[in-house]
């Protein structure tokens, strides 16, 4: 007989016993165990961030000045890479080994299965060659980025740049992800809230060979990338353009206002720098470039150059105040004798002829008569001190918008320097300086340090008669439901009287008529200015000029500010000007253009070719 | 004598499981190959359209074993034996490579691996020889004869690259255990296989020795009273450290590549482009589809071709990614259900031949399954043979069912002959 018959229920016992540890070791990794979940969805679905477009900056006229170029961007998935021909992929990218190298160590570092950016700015045409062999390379992908183009290679001041988002920034928000762009200067950061947008986000599935196979679960968890706002600013594109021409090859600044809403149309700090440098994939080569520029190019001098006192571009606020606290009258007249002496101190002064009253002694920008100006609304009897004195006179400053920030809105402003008696006391001691002691004052020098922007401003307060609105680049935000702009809808009152004005205005007008002013007149225009020549203790004087038209309800205030030029009138108000009739006239007078073309071609930077071309 | 209807005393409950295996299979051969464009079940550029068509080949060669007289199959075993022995000497001069192993014939379209139909052709050998008169474990001689029987084609499988074609003939020692086998060889052999991969696999080897040291004194200390079988537990105990060592020194002397190759089949280096690959992909579509799975045609592993080989030695996979817990329930339900009638089957037989090819059977899916849905959920090494009925492939589908139903047809005639 079978004697073995029993060993069938050894053999079921090892079967069942086997598959009794496959049903316990299936209930497990089923069922008890979730990691594997996450590990098939990382394996097949690709979170992709999608960025939205960044709102489009315009000028006032509609002129596009800002929008948006495709670039691409290559992702890695560092634990999904293998077995690739690198040679084959450095090729096709235009990168060196090492950089491959590099590139991978840092994706490794951050996460073996999170995406990591691989290589920024690939061209259209660059990447469509590389996606032709996506297929070769599991673990890279491509996605489109957008980075900014400026078609008018203008005002790269005011529009700032973007660029990657610092880790400093990164820690204190949430929404930003590492390599996401950001608004750094200019109005590229101010509105950064606006123009951003919000990102949206969608789950690709991908296969093995990182091939989008469609949307997951048909787009159920994707949320829509949203449009930034667009922006319209307050410049006039082509007027900056002309502005930065005549300014080219020269340090300085240009600012142009609208007095009767505060808008900037122009705003120059020269030297400037194509604003196109600062996007694409040699951003980084060509930002350091800059950096290490002596000439300071990124400097933004128009808000930033805090430090340079105002010079006789200053006289008319003396003028007004002295009207306004009564201790000046239209017609009183002091004597000059080639300057001004008070004891120790003097002031001097240039030729000029007699003068017959105040708007004369603009006209021709006399020290001493301002010098008397200033003593007198400081040596008030109804001061008991020099402290409380200067206080007053520190708030009229103020009152136009001097010593504090005036609040544009691109960051980066100074808020210049209006001395306060602590800060005489500081230097002299309580009691020990009075009027004379701070004479230079009087004629806009000494420890006052104006922004050029708080200057063209102040000129605006006088065009205005008497107010100002905080200038401003902002004009329209769309579909903005916040209403930004309305901030820069207040007026700012001085403290003079608007009936004090109308002498000041005829001496500026004056000047220009008849005065230091005159290489400023435009045919047609009833033009106001007053020319400033900054004494400069590092070098050769800087050359200022403020100047308004028409003289009844001005349209435009413009304010030329030239380093190391000399005398106001030589450079500063032929550039102001011309900035001045271009806007009002579209076009240059035949009769002038022959300044146009020598302040274009002046070149102020590079000392050889100076004194080669130009008689000393 | 009686003569019944021939299909009056057929084993319908073991039709029925092959059946719902074999749908079970093509659903998921459907699944893995889907790729949203091919969807005709008989497209015969897909996988799924070409395995309708082996199915319906393999029915009509299930018709024809059952319509053969039975006698055909005990005396035609040898020749059978002896063919596909031929085939496999041929394939060395004229077989083609498919993914590196020469081990195909190539007929017009279609692919043949004749070492799929050397395993029913060897039970059917083995069957014969122990079957016959004075064949008797017992004896040496019986023992040296039907190791023969089975090594050969193993060999020959081996030479050709296959190697978990040629394992799969160590299953016969189930169906020599039945016969008579010594216990000892069983657990002698199952002690072999988990020493020398433990020693591989665990470092420390210090570790294996206190676990071994432990466990024998706990075995005799039960056995006190059989002071024989207690020593020789001790002994099988000291052998087994002097083999571990032994092992760990020959695996010292190996090349680099060759320990590479070890070193990743028992998961000690990741390799993820080779084995290690195939397993982690694997384990995470088994895994991730959860209880009741993703649902048909929504597993996103299965369609994104994660897996590799996955109609075909990995389509357990996508059982357990689109079905999840439940599925992989079900299939190995029905795999233990018909491995338990196959026994049941074998044991009601008057005839030996009969009974022993019945083991044979049972034993050469057993293996199949054991090694395959192993390998599928990381348990066993990764070897690349398929799981019987489910697999996409002609050799497979046609060897399994002839297998099968030469036993299905023997033993509808069970009642009929006694051979």
């Amino acid at each position: 007989m079978d004697i073995f018959k029993n060993r069938r229920f050894i053999i079921l016992g090892i079967f069942a016993s086997f598959f009794v540890v496959f049903a316990l070791h299936l209930f497990y990794i089923q069922i008890i165990d979730d990691s594997y979940e996450a590990l098939a969805n990382q394996n097949v679905i690709r979170n992709v961030t999608v960025y939205p477009n960044r709102g489009l900056i315009y000028d006032r006229n509609g002129m596009l000045i800002v929008e948006n170029d495709a670039t691409y961007e290559i992702f890695v998935i560092p634990k999904q890479v293998k077995d690739i021909d690198t040679a084959l992929f450095c090729q096709l990218l235009a990168i060196e080994p090492q950089y491959f190298i590099d590139q991978m160590t840092k994706a490794k570092n951050y996460s073996r299965y999170v995406p990591s950016s691989f290589l920024k700015n690939l061209s259209v045409e660059q990447y469509a060659s590389f996606q032709e062999h996506l297929y070769m390379f599991p673990g890279f992908y491509g996605d489109i980025r957008l980075v900014r183009k400026y078609p008018q290679h203008s005002a790269a001041h005011v529009l700032g740049y973007t660029g990657e988002i610092s880790q400093k920034k990164l820690d204190a928000q949430s929404y930003y992800k590492s390599g996401d762009y950001i608004g750094i200067s200019g109005l590229e950061a101010t509105y950064e809230p606006f123009l951003r947008g919000h990102k949206g986000s969608k789950l690709i599935l991908v296969d093995k060979f990182n091939r989008e196979q469609g949307s997951f679960k048909d787009g159920i968890y994707d949320t829509a990338a949203i449009s930034g706002h667009n922006l319209t600013v307050t410049l006039d594109i082509e007027l900056q353009v002309y502005a930065e021409q005549l300014m080219q090859n020269k340090r300085g600044c240009v600012v142009a206002i609208e007095p009767s809403t505060g808008e900037i149309l122009v705003m120059v700090s020269a030297p400037s720098y194509d604003p196109n440098l600062l996007t694409g994939r040699q951003r980084g080569n060509n930002y350091v470039m800059l950096q290490k520029d002596t000439l300071k190019p990124l400097f933004n001098r128009a808000i930033s150059g805090g430090s340079y006192p105002p010079g006789s571009t200053f006289k008319s606020i003396m003028a007004l105040m002295g009207l306004q606290e009564g201790t000046l009258q239209p017609y009183d007249v002091y004597p000059c004798f080639g300057g001004f002496r008070l004891g120790s101190h003097t002031v001097g002064c240039h030729d000029h002829a007699q003068l017959t009253d105040l708007s004369s002694a603009i006209q021709h920008s006399c020290n001493a008569y301002f010098c008397y100006v200033f003593k007198n609304i400081i040596d008030q009897s109804k001061f008991a001190t020099s402290d409380e004195a200067l206080a007053k006179w520190d708030s009229y400053l103020y009152s136009f918008g001097l010593g504090n920030k005036l609040g544009v809105d691109i960051p980066g402003e100074n808020s210049g320097h209006v001395p306060t008696p602590k800060y005489y006391n500081n230097i002299y001691q309580k009691g020990h300086w009075k009027s004379s002691t701070i004479i230079s004052l009087a004629i806009g020098q000494g420890e006052l340090g104006i922004t050029p922007l708080q200057m063209a401003n102040m000129t605006c307060a006088i065009a205005n008669r008497g107010y100002y609105f905080t200038p401003h680049f902002v004009k329209f935000i769309e579909n903005d439901t916040t209403n930004f702009v309305k901030h820069y809808s207040g007026k700012n009152k001085t403290k003079v009287e608007q009936r004090y004005f109308d002498e000041v205005v005829e001496g500026l007008y004056q000047t220009v008529q008849a005065g230091t002013g005159r290489i400023a007149q435009i045919e047609g225009y009833e033009v106001c200015g007053k020319t400033g020549t900054v004494e400069n203790p590092h070098g050769k004087d800087h050359s200022a000029f403020i100047t308004f038209a028409p003289k009844v309800n001005p349209r435009i205030v413009v304010l030329a500010f030239v380093e190391n030029s000399g005398f106001g009138a030589t450079y500063a108000a032929p550039i102001a000007s011309l900035v001045m009739e271009k806007y009002l006239n579209d076009t240059i007078a035949a009769n002038r253009l022959f300044l146009e073309k020598r302040m274009i071609e002046t070149d102020l930077i590079h000392p050889k070719v100076i004194s080669s071309n130009e008689a000393p | 004598m009686r003569r019944r209807s021939l299909w009056a005393d057929m084993d319908w409950l073991s039709v029925l499981l092959y059946a719902l295996l074999v749908s079970v299979g093509w659903i998921s051969i459907y699944a893995a190959d889907f790729d949203g464009l091919r969807t005709g079940m008989f497209d015969l550029s897909t996988s799924h359209g070409k395995q309708i068509l082996w199915v319906t080949v393999a029915l009509v060669l299930a018709i024809l074993i059952v319509i053969i007289d039975n006698k055909f199959y005990t005396t035609f075993a040898y020749l059978i034996y002896g063919l596909v022995m031929v085939m496999l000497v041929m394939i060395f001069f004229i077989g083609s490579e498919v993914k590196g192993n020469k081990s195909w014939f190539v007929l017009g379209g279609f692919s043949i691996q004749p070492s799929e139909f050397a395993k029913f052709a060897t039970a059917l050998a083995v069957a014969k020889y122990l079957s016959s008169q004075g064949a008797n474990m017992k004896y040496w001689s019986t023992r040296f004869i039907v190791g023969a029987i089975i090594l050969l084609p193993m060999m020959l499988i081996l030479y050709q690259g296959d190697a978990g074609s040629a394992l799969v003939f160590l299953s016969f020692v189930l169906v020599l255990y039945r016969e008579g086998l010594s216990s000892w060889v069983l657990v002698g052999g199952g002690l072999f296989v988990a020493l020398s991969l433990l020693s591989l696999a665990i470092d420390e080897k210090l570790y294996l020795v206190v676990g071994i040291v432990l466990a024998t004194a706990v075995i005799i200390y039960l056995l006190r009273k059989h002071i024989r079988i207690a020593m020789l537990v001790g002994a099988i105990a000291v052998s087994s450290i002097g083999y571990i060592y032994a092992v760990s020194y020959f695996f010292g002397k190996l090349k680099p590549h060759q320990k590479d190759r070890i070193e990743v089949v028992l998961g000690k280096l990741e390799d993820k482009k080779g084995a290690g690959y195939n397993l982690d992909q694997s384990k995470i579509a088994i895994g991730s589809g959860g209880f009741s799975g993703k649902g048909f045609l929504n597993g996103t592993q299965t369609k994104g071709n994660f897996v590799p080989e996955q109609t075909t030695d990995f389509i357990f996979c996508t059982v357990g990614e689109e079905h999840g817990f439940i599925g992989t329930m079900i299939v190995l339900g029905l795999f233990m259900a018909l491995l338990a009638r196959i026994v049941y089957i074998s044991e009601r037989q008057r005839s030996k031949f009969t009974r022993l090819y019945g083991y044979g059977v049972a034993s050469i899916l057993f293996f199949h399954i054991i090694i395959n849905i192993g390998m599928t959920i990381g348990l066993v090494p990764v070897i690349g043979i398929p799981l019987p009925f489910l697999s996409y492939g002609g050799s497979s589908i046609l060897s399994f069912t002839i297998l099968l139903f030469i036993l299905l047809k023997l033993d509808s005639d069970r009642l009929a002959v006694l051979r």
